[in-house]
C-alpha cells in the first residue's frame, strides 16, 4: 500500500482520493466490516452510520495527529483508543438528541464505531505520522470511501429487499420485495457480488497493461 | 420484566441469533482466521475464554457506574477495562500456563479489538440482564462464534482442492459463503417460537 | 496497513512520567468532552423522548389530546413525582379534560431482540385499543407485520381485558389464535408467518394486564380528574 509511512506527505488530490478508491477501507482493505453489514439493510441507515464514522475518523485522527510529539510509543493503542472512544460517545449523544427513530435502527452498532479497525488502522499508520492537514484530508476520503461502500451496500439491498430508497416506494404495489436481502444472508451476498465486481475490474485492468506493456506491470 | 429462562438466553445467542451470522459481530477474526480447523478452534476457544472474563467485568463494571450515575463513561470504561483485562488474562496465563498460552497467545491481542466481546458487554447492558443471565448469555455468544467458525473453516478446507474462477478467490468466495451458512441459520428460528 | 515499527531502530526508553502525561491529559480531556456533549445534549434527547412517548400516546388512546404521567407503586397509583419508582402509567385526556385511556408499557422478546410496546387501556370497556411499537429489531417484511398488517392491528380495536370479579387478574387470559380462528374479544388473531412476533405481543399484553388492570380499575377516581 502507498501509505508514505516515513516522510511527511504534501497534501494533493490523491490525498484525499486515495480512500475513496485505491484504499478504499471495505472494498480493497476489509477493514471494518461488522457495521458494513449489520446496518446497511436501508440506505438512510448506511449514510448515517458512515457519517458518523467518517466524523470519528476525522476527530479522533486529527487529535492523534496534534498530539503525535507527546504520545509515548509504548501507551499510544490505549490513549488511541480513548481518545476515540470519547468521540464516539459523543456520536452516540448526538444521533440521540437527532432523532431517536435513527438511534434505535442502528442500535448498538453506533458504540461499535469504537472497536472498528479502520479508524484503530488509520490513527496507527497515518495519524501518528503525519501533519494535521494531512490527516484531516486523508481522513475525509477513507471517510468518503466508507460512506460510499455503504452506501452501495445498503442503496442495492434496500432496492431488492424493500422495493424503496431513501424510504420512497420505487415499483409500486405489484413489486414483491425479496426479503432476504435485508436479512442477514443478504448482506454476505449483496457485499461478496460487490467484491466480485471489483476483482473483476481489477483483474481486467491489470490484464490491459500487461497487453499494453508487454511486460508484467509492478502494481 | 423479562422472564427469560438461562438456557433460552444461551440458545438464542449461540445458534438462533449467532453473533456472527446474524448480528455481524466478530466478522474480521471470522474472515481472517476461518482457513483452518484448528486454528479456527483455538481462536474460538480463546473468544469464549475472554467473553467470560469482560462479561464479568462489564457487570461489575456497570454496577458501578449507576450507583455513581455516571452511565455516560459507560463506553470508555467498558473498552479500557476489556482492554486491560485481556492483557492482563495474557500475562497470567503465559506465567502459569506455558502449553495454553502456546496454543491461545497470539489470538489474544487480535481479540481485543473483536467487536463481539465489546458487543456483549453492550447487549448485556442494554437488555438488563442478571449476573446469571449475564455469564448464559457471553457464553452463548462464545459458542456460537466457535461453531460459526468451525463451519466456516471446513467448508474452506474443502474449497482448496475445488477449482473456483480467478475472480472468487478470497474474501468474495469466503462472504457468499458465509450467506449460505447465515440463510441455514435463520432455519433455527423455530427455537425461539417452541418457547414463545 | 504496514507499521514501521520493526525497521525502526529501538527507542530509548520512556520515562514513566511521561507516559502518565499523556495518559492523564487524554483522560481528562475526554471526559471534558464526553461530559460536555452529554450535558449539551440531555434536554434534547429528554425532549425527542417526551415526543415519542406523547406521539405514541396519542395513537393507541383514540380521542385524547393532552396528558398526565402516573406511577403505579403495588397496589396504589400516584401523581408522577419526580423521582418514579414503580410502573409508569400516561393517562390521556380529551379537550375537556375527560379521561379517555391509559397507556402502559410492557415488554417480551421477540425474534430478534425485546419488543417494547405502549398500548392503550381503555378502563370503560375493559378494553386494549391499541398498540404502538416503542423500540423492536423485528425482522423486515416477517416480524414487522405486528405494525404493517392492518388486519392484526385490527384485533386492537377493543381487544377485552376485563378485570376478574374477584379482583385478582383478568377474568379471560388474552391469547392467540391461528390466523382467521379469533371467535371471542378476549383472542388475538394471530399473523400466519409471524407467530413468534404475534405470539409474543399477546404474552406481553396479557401479562401486565393481569398485573395492572385491577390496579387500575381500583385506582380509577384519582386518575379520572384531569
Amino acid at each position: 500500500m502507498a501509505s508514505l509511512p516515513n516522510q511527511q506527505e504534501t497534501i494533493t488530490l490523491d490525498t484525499f482520493l486515495r480512500g475513496l478508491w485505491q484504499e478504499n477501507p471495505v472494498f480493497v482493505m476489509l477493514l471494518g466490516m461488522c457495521p458494513v453489514l449489520a446496518v446497511t439493510n436501508s440506505a438512510i441507515n448506511a449514510l448515517a452510520m458512515g457519517l458518523a464514522s467518517t466524523f470519528v475518523l476525522v476527530a479522533s485522527n486529527s487529535l492523534v495527529s496534534l498530539m503525535r510529539h507527546f504520545i509515548p510509543k509504548q501507551v499510544r493503542i490505549a490513549t488511541y483508543i480513548i481518545i476515540i472512544a470519547t468521540f464516539v460517545t459523543m456520536v452516540d449523544y448526538a444521533i440521540q438528541a437527532i432523532s431517536l427513530e435513527l438511534y434505535n435502527a442502528l442500535g448498538a452498532f453506533i458504540q461499535l464505531i469504537v472497536v472498528n479497525c479502520m479508524i484503530l488502522g488509520r490513527a496507527e499508520a497515518y495519524a501518528s505520522k503525519q501533519r494535521l492537514g494531512a490527516t484531516i484530508i486523508n481522513g475525509l476520503g477513507i471517510g468518503a470511501g466508507f460512506t460510499f461502500a455503504l452506501l452501495c451496500l445498503g442503496i442495492v439491498r434496500e432496492i431488492l429487499g424493500a422495493g424503496s430508497l431513501f424510504g420512497f416506494d420505487l415499483f409500486g404495489d405489484q413489486f414483491q420485495p425479496w426479503v432476504v436481502m435485508i436479512l442477514p444472508p443478504g448482506g454476505f451476498f449483496v457485499l461478496g457480488a460487490w467484491l466480485l465486481l471489483f476483482n473483476w475490474l481489477r483483474t481486467r485492468r491489470e490484464a490491459k497493461l500487461l497487453e499494453t506493456e508487454g511486460a508484467p506491470h509492478d502494481g | 420484566m423479562m422472564a427469560d429462562s438461562v438456557t433460552f438466553i444461551f440458545l438464542n445467542a449461540a445458534i438462533v441469533n449467532n453473533f456472527v451470522l446474524a448480528m455481524f459481530l466478530g466478522i474480521c477474526p471470522f474472515l481472517g482466521v476461518s482457513a483452518k480447523r484448528d486454528t479456527a478452534l483455538s481462536m474460538g476457544l480463546a473468544v469464549i475464554f475472554v467473553m467470560l472474563v469482560s462479561s464479568i467485568c462489564a457487570y461489575g463494571i456497570n454496577w458501578i457506574l449507576k450507583y455513581l450515575h455516571i452511565e455516560y463513561l459507560r463506553l470508555i470504561c467498558y473498552i479500557a477495562v476489556i482492554a486491560s483485562a485481556v492483557q492482563l488474562v495474557e500475562m497470567t496465563m503465559k506465567k502459569f500456563s506455558p502449553t495454553l498460552f502456546r496454543a491461545l497467545g497470539i489470538f489474544l491481542p487480535l481479540i481485543t479489538t473483536n467487536c463481539a466481546i465489546l458487543g456483549v458487554a453492550l447487549f448485556q447492558t442494554s437488555r438488563e440482564y442478571n449476573f446469571v443471565q449475564s455469564l448464559a448469555f457471553s457464553l452463548g455468544a462464545g459458542v456460537g462464534f466457535t461453531i460459526a467458525l468451525l463451519l466456516m473453516a471446513g467448508l474452506r478446507q474443502q474449497l482448496e482442492l475445488a477449482k473456483v474462477p480467478n475472480v472468487s478467490q478470497g474474501a468474495a468466495l469466503t462472504l457468499m459463503l458465509a450467506g449460505l451458512l447465515s440463510l441455514t441459520f435463520m432455519g433455527f428460528a423455530g427455537l425461539g417460537a417452541q418457547h414463545g | 496497513m504496514n507499521t514501521t515499527s520493526a525497521n525502526n531502530p529501538p527507542l530509548p526508553p520512556t520515562p514513566a512520567f511521561n507516559m502518565l502525561r499523556t495518559l492523564g491529559l487524554v483522560a481528562t480531556l475526554s471526559g471534558l468532552l464526553v461530559v460536555l456533549s452529554y450535558q449539551v445534549t440531555l434536554p434534547m434527547i429528554e425532549r425527542n423522548k417526551q415526543q415519542a412517548i406523547e406521539k405514541a400516546l396519542y395513537k393507541v388512546v383514540p380521542g385524547a389530546v393532552q396528558r398526565k404521567d402516573f406511577v403505579a407503586i403495588e397496589e396504589r397509583i400516584e401523581l408522577l413525582d419526580t423521582q418514579p419508582e414503580g410502573t409508569l402509567l400516561y393517562a390521556g385526556y380529551d379537550q375537556t379534560g375527560q379521561l379517555k385511556g391509559i397507556a402502559l408499557e410492557t415488554a417480551a422478546a421477540g425474534y430478534q431482540d425485546v419488543i417494547r410496546l405502549l398500548y392503550g387501556y381503555d378502563p370503560y370497556c375493559q378494553c386494549i385499543r391499541g398498540i404502538q411499537v416503542l423500540k423492536m429489531a423485528e425482522t423486515p417484511g416477517i416480524g414487522d407485520k405486528i405494525i404493517k398488517d392492518a388486519r392484526f392491528q385490527q384485533n386492537f380495536e377493543a381487544l377485552e381485558a376485563r378485570m376478574h370479579p374477584s379482583g385478582k387478574g383478568l377474568q379471560q387470559a388474552i391469547v392467540p389464535v391461528k390466523q382467521g380462528n379469533k371467535t371471542e374479544a378476549w383472542q388475538i388473531d394471530a399473523i400466519s408467518g409471524a407467530t413468534i412476533s404475534s405470539n409474543a405481543v399477546a404474552r406481553m399484553l396479557n401479562e401486565t394486564s393481569q398485573h395492572m388492570v385491577p390496579i387500575i380499575m381500583k385506582n380509577l377516581p384519582i386518575m379520572e380528574q384531569f
